[in-house]
């Protein structure tokens, strides 16, 4: 079977009075990868759901080597070969890796011969560069597991079309170069088209061979890669030359008073095994400590625990006082977060913008006098939020999952950083958004750091974490297993540490 | 930058298709219902224009058939909100009827010490006590799912077995008065310890009750942060603990409060009817809060319309087993019927949302 060529014909999407996509084209040339570009909420994950019948575009239509196609379900878009990792997670937590895969296909047999289909899943993975383990359940998987999984399973389906969304922004670089790597071979080798959706230039530049770039639900570039330099990119995508992004403001010298004060701390992963082992760790005022490692690592268990998510043993305390993340210990002692996985970890779906807008601060003057709510500046803080972030929107009513995937970011990082922060946890801050919220997020909280706060910033970036950040700290198996400040940093030593190796 | 055209007032609303959605679906699957029902009668023989007829007539064609219909109002509008306050906060708890009759048998012997007092502070302990035992039998349900991991829908309907189970002994054994020979019961209360009449209205007192604590309800979910921090529990457990709130406690207090809602359900129809806690009790009250609160959408104020809908429908029963000789369970057939075409209307309201988004 020959990878089909498809294309996209003046697809217009409106939502309400929003248009979404305005008459766009796009043609993905057999065996190629074509990237997608553009700023958040630019219309480039609605123009991929109307390709897998997830979204029916208003007008517009599908071509699969030449013929008409109108896809009305995903069911379809499966019929045609077409298949996406979505920006969120798809697979069933309490299943087996195995069993999600078996259970996706779209036409399930009534009766499952699982030693067949477990025969046809290994040999699916056996030709894969990275290793998936199969017979452990999702729920106990990294972020890093999953979103290869995720991908383990479109190729599973056979897909002639894979359509990746942010596939990368829960992995680290090399989990990126690995799995961005296979598909561009699988393409190179004729078994695969794909569409990659990224905010990052140097994965275009190294896995696409086409791009297109989306303003404002409109394309209004595309071409071979080769042919146009990230300058080139990036004015086409906020539609003004850009100015040379303006250094981080100079950093001052941290102080010496210790803001956050964790000891011995010990928290039990999803499984009930220890994630994280007797990790102790300062951070002073006007200070950014990095915690460098490899996701699955511990660090999303440390941060939950941290925020008073997860039951932990051991002390922590913030300015002297012990923190156990009441709601009053919070607002008196400032500390404030940016999980990862907003839409999941930050916001509550069935509540409008404007009201996940206030959940740091609606029972306190002026959203609430004694018990009455006042929904009136409730409105008036989020409209006022949104445009100082620049949060792209349906409306203030709108419900969160209206909301393109970095303008989520967006509105949490508007909640949160407008708070009196005296200690901001942020795990990955920029995933998902483009290069100009990108810098803006790194501005706000050198902004913040310089004027007090102490910042413990968890990323797999490393290049994100060493621009930003006064120390680093690298953390394996749970542990901290290496420290040293930013100007004495080398990314080679502290890479070793991330692999688990203690160097000599 | 932001593209927010036209800002409109706060609290959530739903997009303005899926609001009349909300509306139309309940009132929809009320006439599906309601044919299905025709259909069923017309089977059994009788004309189906009378008998709607006459669920009109005996539900509400005359101020007695309207007393009638409030006073079985006053109870379901508070097994109803037993239903959907818990359901705020991400609950689906049906075990009303057993927090119902153990707050009517606490509200019929809490009194029996005390002779000739002054009527008002016994009326207020009465409904207090079956509250508190109501409070206290729906948050076993409360702590059995949050420090268990119970579910809490099963949970409280088996509750409910062993609830009305306790009922039956203590009204049986202990409790019972020794001069009810053919119905066990517990000792009757102070004649003028009971609820009185609302004047101009012919109805007891226990319907004010349960008005006033459903606007109460209404006001504390919607313009309070008690409500705010409910929904947000119910919305994500995960988020409310990252933002500070005391999860369990919110889930338990929630339970807590709905279980009084049926307690004091349960306190009325003894303080007001009853005079006496007995088998009379147990006439499914607390089942049918469940169906009041879907068809109400969770909502307190749509609560009391619903509640007189099927008071109304329960009230007609007698008429017409008296007028066409229908068995008493024929209603009970119209309400399940109701209930299973709200739920499949709900099924469908999903599908719809989904595809709209489209
Ligand atoms: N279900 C929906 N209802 C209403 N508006 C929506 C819906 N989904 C998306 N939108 C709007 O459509 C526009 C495009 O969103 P889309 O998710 O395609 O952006 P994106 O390019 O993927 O952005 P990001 O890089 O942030 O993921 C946004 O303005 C968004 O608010
Ligand atoms: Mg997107």
């Amino acid at each position: 079977m020959s990878v089909p060529q498809v294309e996209l014909k003046n697809m217009t999407k409106r939502f309400g009075a929003n248009l979404a996509l305005n008459n766009v084209s796009l043609l993905i040339r057999s065996g190629t990868v074509h990237a997608l570009l553009g700023e958040n909420g630019a219309g480039k994950s609605t123009l991929v759901k109307c390709l897998v019948g997830f979204y029916h575009p208003d007008e517009g239509h599908i071509q699969v080597d030449g013929r008409e196609h109108r896809l009305n379900s995903p069911r379809d878009a499966d019929a045609l070969g077409i298949g996406m990792v979505y920006q969120h997670f798809t697979l069933v937590p309490s299943m087996t890796v195995a069993q999600n895969l078996v259970v996706s296909g779209a036409r399930l047999p009534a009766y499952i011969n699982w030693q067949s289909e477990l025969r046809r899943l290994a040999q699916v993975t056996r030709k894969l560069p990275f290793h998936v383990p199969l017979d452990v359940r999702v729920s106990q998987l990294s972020a890093g597991e999953k979103q290869k999984a995720e991908i383990v399973k479109q190729l599973y389906l056979g897909r002639k079309l894979l359509i990746l969304d942010e596939p990368t922004s829960v992995l680290t670089p090399a989990e990126a170069d690995e799995v961005l790597g296979h598909v561009r071979s699988l393409t190179r080798a004729g078994e695969l088209s794909a569409i990659l959706i990224s905010h990052k230039f140097h994965e275009v530049r190294r896995f696409a061979d086409d791009v297109t770039v989306l303003r404002r639900g409109a394309s209004v570039r595309t071409g071979p890669v080769a042919d146009l330099t990230d300058d080139a990119l990036a004015e086409a995508m906020i539609g003004e030359p850009v100015s040379k992004m303006v250094q981080h403001a100079p950093k001052s010298p941290p102080k010496s008073d210790i803001i956050l004060s964790v000891r011995d701390l010990c928290v039990n992963g999803d499984n009930g095994l220890p994630a994280v082992k007797d990790l102790s760790l300062e951070v002073r005022a006007a200070e950014v400590v990095g915690i460098a490692g490899v996701s699955g690592n511990g660090q999303l268990e440390f941060v939950e625990a941290m925020m008073g998510q997860r039951d932990r043993s051991g002390t922590m305390t913030v300015s002297g006082s012990p923190f156990n993340g009441t709601r009053r210990e919070i607002a008196r002692l400032g500390v404030y977060g940016l999980p990862q996985e907003p839409l999941k970890n930050a916001c509550i779906d069935r509540m409008s913008l404007a009201e996940n807008l206030a959940l740091r601060n609606f029972d306190r003057v002026p959203l609430c006098r004694g018990i009455a709510m006042n929904y009136g500046a409730l409105a008036e803080q989020a409209e006022r939020l949104v445009a100082q972030f620049r949060v792209k929107a349906p409306g203030l009513n709108a419900s969160m999952s209206a909301l393109s995937g970095g303008n989520v970011q967006r509105a949490v990082l508007a909640r949160e950083l407008t708070q009196d922060v005296r200690l901001l946890v942020a795990s990955n801050p920029t995933f998902g958004l483009d290069f100009v919220a990108c810098e803006e997020t790194y501005r706000r909280i050198v902004e913040a750091r310089n004027r007090g706060t102490a910042v413990l910033l968890i990323s797999e970036d490393l290049d994100e974490l060493l621009g930003l950040v006064d120390r680093v700290l690298v953390m394996s198996a749970g542990r901290i297993v290496y420290e040293v400040s930013a100007d004495g940093a080398d990314k080679r030593v502290i890479g070793k540490y991330m692999a688990g190796m203690k160097a000599a | 930058m932001s593209s927010i055209s036209g800002i409109e007032p706060v609290p959530s609303k739903p997009l303005g298709t899926a609001a009349q959605l909300s509306v139309a679906l309940p009132v929809l699957a009320v006439l599906l219902a309601s044919a299905i029902f025709a259909a069923f009668v017309a089977l059994s023989g009788q004309n189906p224009a009378t008998v709607f007829g006459l669920i009109v007539q005996g539900g509400f064609g005359s101020s007695f058939a309207w007393q009638d219909t409030l006073s079985r109002a006053a109870p379901l509008v508070l097994v109803g909100l037993a239903v959907a306050i818990p359901a705020q906060a991400g609950l689906v708890i049906i075990g009303g009827e057993g927090a119902l009759v153990l707050g009517g048998l606490a509200g019929a012997v809490v009194t029996l010490p005390f002779a000739g007092v002054h009527a008002l502070p016994m009326q207020l302990l009465m409904l207090l006590a079956g509250a508190l035992i109501g409070g206290l039998w729906f948050g076993l349900a409360g702590v059995l799912r949050q420090y268990r991991g119970v579910n809490e829908t099963i949970s409280s309907l088996l509750l409910s077995y062993i609830g009305i189970a306790v009922f039956h002994h203590l009204t049986e054994g202990m409790l019972r008065d020794p001069a009810s020979l053919d119905k066990p019961s517990t000792h009757p209360i102070d004649p003028s310890y009971m609820l009185p009449t609302l004047p101009g209205v012919g109805v007891h007192a226990g319907l004010a009750v349960s008005l006033l604590l459903a606007i109460a309800a209404h006001v504390v979910l919607r313009y309070t942060r008690w409500g705010f921090a409910l929904r947000v529990v119910g919305g994500s457990a995960r988020v409310a603990r990252m933002i500070g709130l005391a999860v369990n406690r919110w889930i338990l207090g929630a339970s807590v409060v709905a279980g009084g809602m049926a307690g004091i359900a349960g306190a009325i129809e003894v303080a007001a009817v009853q005079g006496t806690a007995n088998s009379s009790l147990i006439v499914g009250y607390g089942y049918s809060g469940i169906l009041v609160a879907f068809l109400a959408r969770h909502q307190p104020l749509a609560i009391v319309a619903v509640a007189l809908l099927i008071g109304g429908m329960q009230a007609s029963a007698s008429l017409l087993q008296r007028r066409l000789g229908l068995p008493d369970a024929t209603m009970l057939v119209f309400q399940g019927l109701i209930f299973v075409c709200v739920l499949v209307a709900d099924a469908i309201a999903q599908q719809l949302r989904e595809t709209t988004r489209r």
